[in-house]
């Protein structure tokens, strides 16, 4: 289960919206069990359908967020204009067994726009969002 | 001997271990989607095998994080 902050909840769906048309991506930071905090990453590909985070800025936020007591949880990105689910080109590239990989959808009429899911060795499963104030 | 990877402290066996095979103990299964800063400086990673870590050397290892909507 991911507990996420309410605000936190909001800003993802606001970062999503911030970057259409091309691909929202960043980190979830844990604290005691719960996401009290996101990190906003740059999109390299700067891509409507792909994204990918620089390495560079990925160790500087992995360190930050260890000093400060904290641990990464989750990975996040935006699906301007599918649903929020995996998509092929996620679970392929899903390589990191120790996250979450949560998605948010612009869409509005398709559901839930957060979810989360596990992903290893290519199968998924979904994980409960508890969103909490 | 004692080295730091992704900061905490890890004991290894031996003198010297190279970041392939570091890589390897700590169970990356696809080094090729690894990023990998040792003592602060990148590695390149067709230099995974050849560069060895030593005593008190401290290891950054990361997964790529990519995908998309397609």
């Amino acid at each position: 289960m991911l507990k996420i902050k309410k605000t936190i909840y909001d800003q993802l769906l606001e970062h999503a919206s911030r970057e259409d048309p091309i691909e929202a991506c960043g980190y979830l930071v844990e604290k005691d069990g719960e996401i009290i905090k996101h990190y906003e990453m740059t999109n390299t590909d700067q891509d409507r359908e792909h994204f990918s985070m620089d390495p560079k800025e990925q160790f500087q936020v992995v360190k930050e967020v260890r000093a400060a007591g904290m641990k990464i949880k989750a990975v996040y990105h935006s699906h301007p204009e599918t649903p929020a689910r995996p998509s092929e080109e996620d679970i392929k590239l899903a390589f990191d067994p120790t996250m979450s990989y949560v998605i948010i959808t612009l869409l509005k009429d398709s559901g839930d726009r957060i979810k989360s899911f596990l992903i290893k060795k290519g199968v998924v499963e979904n994980e409960i969002i508890e969103i909490i104030e | 001997m004692k080295i730091k990877v992704n900061g905490e402290e890890q004991a290894v066996e031996g003198s010297s271990i190279s970041i392939a095979q570091l890589l390897k103990l700590n169970e990356v299964e696809n080094p090729g989607m690894v990023t990998v800063q040792l003592d602060g400086e990148f590695v390149d990673k067709d230099n995974y095998e050849a560069t060895q870590v030593k005593e008190n050397n401290e290891v950054e290892f990361l997964y790529y994080m990519g995908g998309g909507s397609v």
